[in-house]
């Protein structure tokens, strides 16, 4: 190799370097988040929860589509029942995330730190009882995995169940110890003991009934995910995957726990979101466009009438 | 002729590590920081940004797991035929470059982020295999151990960058996954501009009559290659997955989910710096030797996991042994296979010796999976202890026999 050509190559990597640089560097810089282009403002009479560009807000459960209460909190997920609001902060860059319980004027009663993505958040209708659930890397069975942890705070005896993975768990009667057990998508029952989840197994998405106290959870029927109780505690509302296989998508469906019998609802869109009853004929849930953002749909619990959009540019509903 | 004769030719010290084994070192470092950046965010974009649910990253997850081995073998072939190594290098790299674009493009739809993710972990299976060759083939035979000690070692620290960059441009960016993806595709398109620039290939005559799929496959036949694969294979079988471990170290010490990504990033320090003293203690005291006191620092990693120290000196142990392992073992292999293999069959065969221990590894997380399954954690790794420690025997009579 010459010095000539050495210097040229030299000069050629720079160059390339310096532009390519370029790139990134301007690419990044002008990567400024877009600010919400939604009308603040004092909302008055029912009101629905929801995140609006990640921020906690309100709007009007009659007029959604006037103005919204923002706030300043940041939630990737959220949830409000009973007077507690259950925040899953986002995860920062350089920041972990943690879920923060507030309480009336969004004061905060206490914050749990948490490692993983925030992927739900419920709380029971008391407010006592508080569940996540997060995404975490690398903690799966199969290497290279992606797997989730879901855990339950209880407010009133401060009692924290970091994961469901804790508890005992049976299917048709016989426990199963199957380090592959993944839990999502918690739902509690009026008297803040008992609950309903997700619990995922061999291939298995199995709707399951927990007993917080007995550190119990048993499965009740399969192809169940993401369950929410109805207010009356009779049905439950959750996503089925299509034909059993979730590269179908999932469709939103409602099922009497009693008679375990099966409504598919009017929504025929593939729905990936754990729904919330906002009285006990109507659901809410959001869906992803095309262009990655979600709005907030309704659709009635019987299988009758349409989807009809409540809130454009949100997330997370949650009747207040 | 004894393997360990083979293995102890003439040594030129440091001086063997030519300017091409930097220049691909410098390659792999670039592409290192471009692809671990995605590997850092990939499953916060996912979770967070797509918000997709486990099944779905499920499907996303599995679509490309094996899909490469195949084109692995294939790209080996082609760059033996043409001879033109650096050609097939060059678009392994270029197509995991592109894919980085592709994450932009893809959207929310699981399939084409599929696709993508094939593309990328693709264009890897590309150029692994004509990368190592070129190493080989541009070094003299008694200072192979101290070149891919130093490539792995400049590989090593791009992968302990690429993190650290990921999370400043997330800062910077106001927590923009998009801009991410495009540093790392202009990091990575670095990487191609310094490899074309850079790296010399090692074009042998073109044979008078090309290599044919028989004769690639007529290297099986070649007992000593045979043997290799073989004992890759054995030792790859033997291997349960960085997962596992992990995992096996959270559960016992009851560690926070947030140290999984640090139990990689302590692993991949020690490694990088180790690679290079432990190809030049290679160089000198012979590979065999060096890569089964790697296997061994693996037997002691599972015995511990269940042994007698706890707290952080076992994850301080452990992830030090681990770190011993992959230094002492995955360079080092490739220099005990490189001078064994005809040059005109260079890439094709450490192309089916990656392959070999590539798959032998994939069956035996299926396996470690079943074995903690039926029997508890603490039983199985004590037989994964037992399986590396017949992996090693056998490797030992296979590798150190007479031709």
């Amino acid at each position: 190799m010459t010095a000539a050509s050495t210097r040229a190559r030299i000069t050629v990597t720079a160059v390339a370097a310096v532009l390519l640089g370029g790139v990134a560097v301007g690419y990044t810089a002008l990567s400024a988040p877009p600010e919400p282009d939604v009308e603040s403002g004092a909302v008055t009479g029912p009101r629905v929860q929801v995140l609006t560009n990640g921020r906690l807000s309100a709007v009007s459960r009659t007029d959604p589509s006037g103005p919204r209460e923002v706030t300043e909190e940041r939630c990737d997920r959220a949830y409000t029942a009973g007077g507690t609001t259950a925040c899953l902060r986002p995860v920062g860059a350089l920041k972990a995330g943690e879920l923060a319980v507030l309480g009336p004027g969004q004061r905060e009663l206490v914050t749990v730190p948490l490692t993983g993505f925030p992927n739900r958040a419920r709380v029971s209708a008391s407010g006592r009882m508080v569940a996540w659930t997060l995404f975490v890397d690398g903690h799966s069975y199969a290497a290279n995995g992606f797997s989730t942890a879901t855990g339950i705070l209880d407010l009133k005896t401060g009692t924290q169940v970091a994961s469901l993975e804790e508890f005992t768990s049976s299917v048709d009667g016989r426990p199963v110890q199957a380090a592959d057990r993944n839990y999502w998508g918690v739902t509690f029952s009026a008297d803040d003991n008992r609950f309903y989840a997700t619990m995922s197994t061999g291939g298995h998405r199995y709707l399951v009934e927990g007993d917080f106290a007995a550190r119990t959870v048993k499965a009740l029927a399969d192809n169940v995910e993401c369950p929410s109780l109805s207010p009356d505690g009779r049905r439950i509302a959750y996503k089925a995957a299509v034909g059993g296989d979730p590269q179908q998508g999932w469709r939103l469906s409602t099922m009497d726990l009693a008679t375990r019998e099966v409504t598919p609802l009017a929504e025929t869109r593939s729905v990936d979101d754990q729904p919330t009853w906002l009285d006990e004929n109507t659901i809410a849930y959001g869906v992803q466009r095309g262009d990655g953002v979600n709005d907030v749909w309704t659709v009635p619990a019987d299988a009758t009438g349409a989807p009809d959009v409540l809130a454009r540019e949100a997330n997370s509903p949650a009747p207040l | 002729m004894y393997l360990s004769t083979i293995d102890r030719p003439k040594t030129g010290g440091w001086k063997g590590v030519n300017a091409t084994v930097f220049a691909l070192g410098a390659v792999s470092l670039v592409t290192d920081v471009s692809s671990e950046m995605v590997t850092a965010v990939l499953p916060l974009y996912l979770v967070v940004g797509l918000q997709l649910s486990p099944a779905a990253y499920g499907v996303v997850d599995g679509v490309y797991t094996g899909a490469t081995t195949l084109l692995r073998l294939v790209g080996g072939y082609l760059a033996d035929r043409t001879t033109k190594r650096k050609a097939v290098a060059a678009l392994g790299y270029g197509l995991s470059a592109v894919a980085k674009l592709g994450l932009l493009a893809a959207g929310t739809s699981t399939a084409l982020l599929g696709a993508v993710i094939t593309a990328d972990r693709a264009g890897k299976g590309l150029r692994t295999a004509p990368r190592d060759a070129l190493i080989t083939l541009s070094t003299p035979a008694g200072d192979l151990g101290r070149a891919f000690g130093v490539h792995r070692a400049m590989d090593g620290i791009g992968a302990f960058i690429g993190p650290l960059v990921a999370l400043a441009v997330l800062a910077a960016a106001a927590e923009s996954f998009d801009a991410v993806f495009v540093t790392s595709f202009c990091v990575a398109a670095l990487g191609v501009v310094i490899l074309v620039v850079f790296v010399r290939d090692h074009r042998s005559a073109v044979p008078t009559s090309p290599v044919r799929p028989a004769a690639a496959a007529g290297l099986l036949r070649d007992k000593q290659v045979r043997r290799l694969v073989l004992a890759a294979s054995v030792l790859g079988l033997a291997t349960i997955g960085d997962g596992f471990v992990y995992l096996l170290l959270q559960k016992r010490e009851g560690l926070a989910f947030g140290w999984f990504p640090l139990l990689a990033v302590g692993t991949s320090l020690v490694y990088l710096l180790l690679a290079a003293p432990l190809g030049a203690l290679a160089d000198r005291v012979g590979r065999l030797p060096v890569v089964l006191g790697g296997y061994g620092a693996l037997i002691a990693v599972y015995l511990l996991i269940f042994g007698p120290l706890g707290g952080w000196p076992l994850v301080a142990a452990v992830l030090v042994l681990y770190g011993v392992f992959y230094a002492a073992t995955d360079g080092v292999l490739m220099a005990l296979a490189g001078p064994v293999l005809p040059e005109e069959l260079r890439t094709t065969g450490i192309a089916l010796i990656q392959s070999g221990q590539a798959l032998a590894y994939l069956g035996s997380s299926v396996l470690f999976g079943l074995a903690w399954q039926f029997w508890g954690p603490e039983t199985a790794t004590r037989l994964a202890a037992v399986g590396v420690a017949l992996a090693l025997a056998a490797t030992a009579a296979l590798l150190g026999r007479r031709r």
